[in-house]
């Protein structure tokens, strides 16, 4: 299908399927992701969110169809593209600094690419903005959960990507880290013009973040519907989330999720 | 002071032996008797820990080199060293070399098995972190990898290090002639014998004093390792 230059998809999924062996996690999804745009993927745990997070991010292949990046066929991790962990204590580099995890980001091949300024005055601005410049020096694990995902974040954005891909990387905070780095995130998002896509299980944080929702049914998924979040930004904690039209989408998402579950 | 409860020539007074110790410090005996042992043992060590290293990260990152290798290394690592001396010595004589071969062949294994431990215990979170950043596999290898599995490999460095002396001090008193395992054998043969208890004494605090230089090594190297540890548990 030829798409027109201006109104190309960033990301495109064709008819994508992933089994291991005799089980089928995905049946068969497709889906586009405009450039700009915060998409979640919203599912009950276990659906395979990840699953195709990964497959999005060149981490897994899919065993059937395919993903396309800026036209691309995605082989193996693109660049422009990074993946954000949900166990960050995992993926933070423990051997390094706050401050050495993020120049690793900087000097990384993908950032390279990307022709940012690598220096460590980048590197520490990048601190800045997710506030975190007086830990620079610290070691990740001697800092609390939300200032490792954080740094996580930190080292994502200095490898300036254009998508930033996130695996429920919230929810393993408490719900006042977990609102405060929503509302980080927003403002990142907004800042630095990336494509999110976010996986996450909670309703009520895929409708305070995006701009559109694809909705996944549990194993073998398939999408069971694509809601466009219409809520107008900036969005606040409490405003947005006691608003008319918030209240209305979590009703109708929570009976197709948990719903649905139930029914199961 | 005796209590001249013994009066047999193998058993000096402790005095007597202290003396002679203190002697053959001063007058630099040991320093060139432990000289040339401890050449013997660091070129052996590095060469095996060296080529431990490299076989291990290989064994543990890809299956098929585990394969090949796993057969051979469960075949040779249970001999004990003693066992392949005469071979080596038919094979490479009575000079450096053997005993460097002695000490680097039986150094090897234990490294090499905590090395395999090490690399295959690398969360699979950090080399995918790795590959999102667009590092490639020997990138992945150098960078991620070997800081993480570095624990293990020091634990299995710090094994090696104690076979490695024992096997330069065997090398030296089966076909030697300077090291402090010859230096021993040559006091007991010579019936110098509080010089062979001198000897004995020096090695042990030899031992000693290399086990904690490495532990010290270890720590500065891996200032992270213990709190990390201690945060994720």
């Amino acid at each position: 299908m030829k798409w027109d230059v201006d109104v190309r998809p960033e990301i495109a999924v064709e008819g994508v399927g992933k089994v291991f062996g005799a089980f089928t996690a995905i049946e068969e999804l497709s889906f586009e992701v405009p450039k700009g745009r915060f998409i979640s993927l919203l599912g009950p745990s276990g659906c395979g969110k990840s699953t195709i997070l990964r497959m999005l991010a060149g981490l897994a292949a899919p065993t059937r169809g395919a993903v396309s990046f800026k036209g691309a066929p995605v082989l193996e991790p693109p660049p422009g593209m990074v993946y954000v962990f949900q166990q960050y204590t995992k993926s933070l580099f423990p051997w390094l600094t706050v401050l050495g995890n993020v120049e690793f980001g900087a000097r990384s091949p993908h950032a390279a690419r990307a022709g940012g300024r690598t220096g460590r005055e980048e590197c520490m601005e990048t601190l800045r903005l997710v506030g975190l410049e007086a830990h620079a020096a610290s070691y990740p694990w001697q800092l609390s959960g939300g200032m490792q995902q954080r740094v996580a974040i930190a080292r994502a954005l200095v490898a300036r990507p254009e998508v930033l891909l996130m695996d429920e990387p919230f929810s393993a905070l408490d719900a006042l880290t977990r609102e405060s780095l929503q509302d980080l995130l927003l403002r990142l998002w907004g800042e630095l013009a990336l494509t999110v896509i976010f996986v996450t299980h909670d309703i009520a944080e895929a409708i305070y973040l995006s701009d559109e929702i694809v909705v996944l049914s549990s194993a073998p998924s398939r999408i069971l519907t694509r809601v466009s979040v219409e809520i107008g930004r900036p969005r606040e904690q409490l405003a947005t989330r006691e608003s008319a039209q918030f209240l209305a989408h979590r009703r109708s998402l929570y009976q197709l999720v948990v719903g649905r579950e139930q029914a199961a | 002071m005796r209590l001249e409860w013994v009066l047999t020539p193998t058993w000096p007074a402790v005095s007597t032996v202290l003396l002679t110790f203190w002697h053959a410090c001063v007058d630099g005996t040991y320093l060139e008797v432990f000289g040339s042992s401890l050449r013997r043992l660091a070129i052996g060590y590095l060469i095996a820990t060296a080529c431990a290293v490299a076989i291990g990260v290989a064994m543990g990152v890809w299956r098929r080199m585990f394969l090949l290798f796993e057969p051979l290394v469960e075949l040779l690592r249970p001999i004990p060293s003693p066992a392949y001396l005469p071979m080596a010595i038919l094979f490479l004589g009575i000079d450096d070399g053997m005993k460097v071969f002695m000490v680097a062949f039986a150094s090897f294994f234990p490294i090499l098995l905590n090395t395999v431990s090490g690399v295959r215990s690398v969360d699979p979170v950090l080399v995918d972190t790795g590959r999102t950043f667009g590092l490639r596999r020997l990138q992945i290898i150098r960078r991620i990898m070997l800081p993480a599995a570095a624990g293990y490999v020091f634990t299995g460095m710090r094994i090696s290090l104690a076979i490695a002396l024992i096997v330069t001090v065997i090398a030296e008193m089966v076909a030697g002639n300077s090291g402090i395992g010859f230096y021993i054998l040559n006091a007991q043969r010579s019936f110098l014998v509080p010089e062979m208890y001198a000897g004995v004494i020096a090695l042990a605090l030899l031992g000693f004093a290399l086990n904690k230089g490495f532990v010290a090594l270890e720590r500065y190297a891996l200032t992270w390792h213990e709190g990390w540890n201690a945060a994720t548990t």
